[in-house]
């Protein structure tokens, strides 16, 4: 039962990052390519007619790994707390962006909105990231100093940073030079996601621009994948035993693998969803790769003395969890209809539709 | 302890106070747009329709406000309550998730497609969309009230050795004693406020001489529905909650209603007073004898307990705090019922449309059931304290462990900034589409 809940929640997670990834690859891609007025209203429209259905998928997260596994839920919420209030704000600056902007004519207005959009987008990717690195690099849990507890065995505080910088210090802090390789990474990947999706879904004058983007931020993101394995094994020396052990696991390394190559061929295609669909193979890849070298656990503990969280020792009871696949089968055949209905009466390009926002 | 959780606990008061601006309009309003999308399909008079898309622009700011400020309100519980979350989420985690999952999604997929998807769908199936966006909206409203129902009133749980609650008998949280009248009455209020903002909205256009077509149907629409929502919120829907108060938290039952001392026989109801807490009695009263146990218990002499029979560390923390929200949602229902009989006399009688004082005070009666509706969520959320699973969790023991009170601090002040920013936003998008008017065509 705790893996059934493990599969969905992170397939609803995985969803979550495909959907709204491609409205914060958008924001990324409006800060820094968006030039003409043109351009920038149908961008924020690709994303602001989206990001509302989107982020409920956080919310249904969110929501089911709260009843599933409430002591992860609460270990990780509180010992976040900083980062996760800051993705909070950020969360809520980025919607205020692509609602508020459209409201009045004149450019100043527009400009700020814009800004707000494109820097939150930025940050949130960066800072989502930088979260997954911190998951797989694990966490002091119980704050264990001098070899003593101090707090309960699965209850940790993090700062945001610490001043070695390093993954390998004692108590290591949100950012470190691990978790911004990571973040990096989200951010390179979620922006050609979200120009994948603005190639797709508008007629903007920079589509064929995108695509030598798109080109060019690939081959870096090869270049920080090889250099991520390496550090990644650096900090956690065990993260290829599972793929040993369950080879086939790999699969996930392998969809990760085909969307990067794929996606060299960005200008080859005849059709827009190919490209977007080998950007959105990335995310899958990646964090299902990331999540199954840790299995079963979900936060590995940095220190010899608290074991790490794992599916097993945080989850609810049986009986909570088995009433609860009832409700939760029903409810994601639900959301899926849904989401099939939003976008086929949306499908097309947001240039030629009838909207009246 | 009390100390280190004061800033824990203003962030939550804050930000759900906040947040819930937004919900308590929009679930009554989506039935009132329902209301006028059906007048159109029967009688095909446009200004119906005109009227149900104008309140649906009203409506999609409102989500908007509420989807923003109510994914910190999940985020919450994990941050700043995590020995509550750690201890309670196998419980609570279920109707929080199946809020999400069912009434969530289907509210905002559906808004989006009332407001897109007009000319695609056809008349009948815009009519369905909304149907499901007010479903949406009020199963959204069930599960957070099955979730504060279980937090005022445990059922279905067992309690584990380490001190975990876990369900026991899913099917008990939705039998729930507690949530019906809580769900029913809540639903109403919401009801309550959104046809007071028709009303004022027809009121400031009649005023105005402006769009007065629509001025006059929002008017009595509000009017209408206004009276009903303001009559059932009263009786029976809370008068029922008081009885489960006084059935099930018998000590904030004494403290809301302002019993210092057990009288022999039936007990008196207080109008006003202050609480002083010193003296342990009600300053300047006025009062009416052996009328609050005939309300309660249709019985004019039965013993109603007062705070004296009660140990300091079961009743509520903020005594005065408690009483006054009371006293406040109380006195303001009581007033919405005479104005709003009032105003559904002149509307009977065609008045209504000349009455300029009577008009005026519709149109800035509006802020008001929202206060009522925020204090009487203050009653029930402090009249559960001092715990937050009545009798079984204290509020002190589910505070985050790790998150020190001037982290907490840091945020509260970025939430006030954050949110005085959106409250000004927002009042100036509400304020432009009023200005717009419902014959304002987008694009």
């Amino acid at each position: 039962m705790e893996l059934f809940w493990y599969i969905i929640i992170a397939s609803v997670l995985i969803v979550f990052f495909i959907l709204d990834g491609y409205d914060f690859g958008a924001g990324i891609i409006h800060l820094f390519f968006a030039k003409e007025e043109k351009d920038k209203e149908v961008i924020t429209k690709s994303a602001g007619l989206f990001w509302d259905s989107n982020e409920v998928w956080l919310v249904a997260a969110g929501g089911m790994l709260f009843m599933a596994f409430p002591t992860f839920y609460a270990s990780v919420f509180s010992g976040f707390y900083l980062p996760l209030i800051i993705v909070l704000w950020l969360i809520v600056f980025r919607a205020i962006g692509l609602e508020f902007r459209g409201q009045f004519t004149y450019q100043m207005w527009k400009d700020i909105w814009d800004k707000s959009f494109g820097i939150s987008s930025f940050l949130l990717a960066l800072f989502f990231g930088i979260a997954l690195g911190n998951i797989a690099r694990g966490v002091n849990l119980g704050g264990v100093e001098n070899g003593t507890s101090i707090y309960e065995a699965h209850y940790f505080f993090l700062p945001l940073w610490n001043s070695s910088f390093s993954p390998l210090s004692e108590n290591p802090g949100v950012i470190d030079w691990f978790t911004i390789i990571i973040g990096v990474i989200a951010v390179i990947t979620l922006a050609m996601h979200g120009a994948n999706w603005i190639i797709l879904k508008t007629n903007a004058s920079i589509n064929q621009q995108l695509k030598t983007v798109i080109f060019k931020l690939n081959s870096i993101l090869l270049i920080l994948t090889i250099f991520s394995l390496v550090v990644w094994e650096i900090v956690n020396p065990n993260s290829l035993d599972n793929f040993v052990k369950k080879p086939y696991l790999i699969v996930f390394p392998i969809i990760y693998l085909t969307g990067l190559f794929g996606l060299f061929f960005v200008k080859k295609f005849k059709r827009e969803i190919t490209s977007f669909i080998f950007s959105s193979m990335l995310i899958f890849g990646g964090i299902s790769s990331s999540l199954a070298s840790m299995f079963p656990a979900i936060l590995p503990s940095t220190n010899p003395i608290n074991p790490s969280l794992t599916i097993y020792n945080t989850a609810t009871s049986t009986y909570g969890l088995s009433v609860a696949s009832y409700w939760g089968i029903v409810g994601i055949i639900l959301i899926i209809i849904y989401l099939i209905i939003q976008k086929r009466l949306r499908k097309g390009k947001i240039d030629n539709m009838d909207y009246g926002h | 302890m009390e100390d280190m959780i004061f800033y824990d606990r203003m962030q939550f008061a804050f930000t759900i106070t906040f947040h819930y601006i937004f919900p308590q309009l929009t679930m009554g309003l989506s039935l009132i747009i329902v209301y006028f999308k059906w007048k159109y399909l029967r009688s095909k008079i446009e200004k119906y329709n005109n009227a149900a898309k104008f309140f649906m622009k009203i409506f999609a700011i409102n989500f908007t406000m509420g989807v923003v400020t109510g994914i910190p309100m999940e985020f919450q519980f994990g941050t700043n309550w995590a020995k509550f979350s750690e201890l309670t989420g196998g419980i609570i985690g279920q109707t929080l998730a199946m809020e999400g999952l069912f009434s969530f999604f289907l509210e905002s997929s559906f808004l989006a497609l009332f407001i897109f998807g007009e000319k695609l769908m056809g008349q009948k199936l815009h009519f369905l969309t909304g149907i499901l966006v007010f479903l949406g909206s009020w199963a959204s409203g069930y599960f957070i009230l099955a979730t504060n129902a279980w937090m005022q009133h445990p059922v279905g749980y067992e309690i584990l050795e380490n001190g975990k609650y876990v369900l026991q008998h899913f099917s008990e949280l939705f039998t729930n004693p507690w949530l019906l009248p809580a769900f029913l009455h809540n639903q109403v209020a919401s009801l309550v406020t959104s046809s007071f903002v028709v009303a004022s909205i027809g009121a400031f256009y009649i005023l105005r001489k402006k769009n007065i077509e629509y001025g006059t149907l929002f008017l009595k629409t509000g009017v209408i529905f206004g009276v009903t929502s303001s009559i059932l919120v009263a009786f029976p829907t809370g008068d029922w909650n008081a009885k489960n108060v006084a059935k099930y938290q018998p000590a904030t039952f004494a403290a809301m209603e302002g019993i210092f001392e057990t009288e022999h026989a039936g007990s008196e109801i207080v109008l006003v007073g202050q609480p002083n807490m010193v003296e342990k009695k009600l300053d300047n009263k006025i009062a009416v004898p052996n009328i609050l146990s005939f309300l309660t218990y249709q019985d004019w002499d039965k013993q109603i307990l007062g705070m004296d029979k009660f140990k300091k560390e079961e009743l509520p923390t903020n005594i005065p705090a408690l009483y006054y929200a009371y006293h406040i949602m109380v006195g303001l229902g009581t007033v919405f019922i005479g104005i709003m009989s009032l105003a559904a006399f002149f509307l009977w009688r065609k008045k209504i449309y000349k009455i300029k004082p009577l008009l005026w005070t519709i149109m800035f009666l509006v802020p008001f059931p929202y206060i009522a509706n925020i204090t009487g969520w203050y009653v029930a959320e402090l009249g559960r304290q001092p715990y937050l699973v009545y009798k079984l969790l204290r509020t002190t023991e589910g505070v985050s462990p790790t998150v020190s009170s001037g982290n907490t601090l840091f945020t509260l002040l970025g939430f006030v900034a954050l949110y005085m920013l959106l409250g000004l936003l927002f009042l100036v998008l509400v304020g432009k589409t009023i200005h717009q008017g419902p014959k304002h065509e987008t694009h």
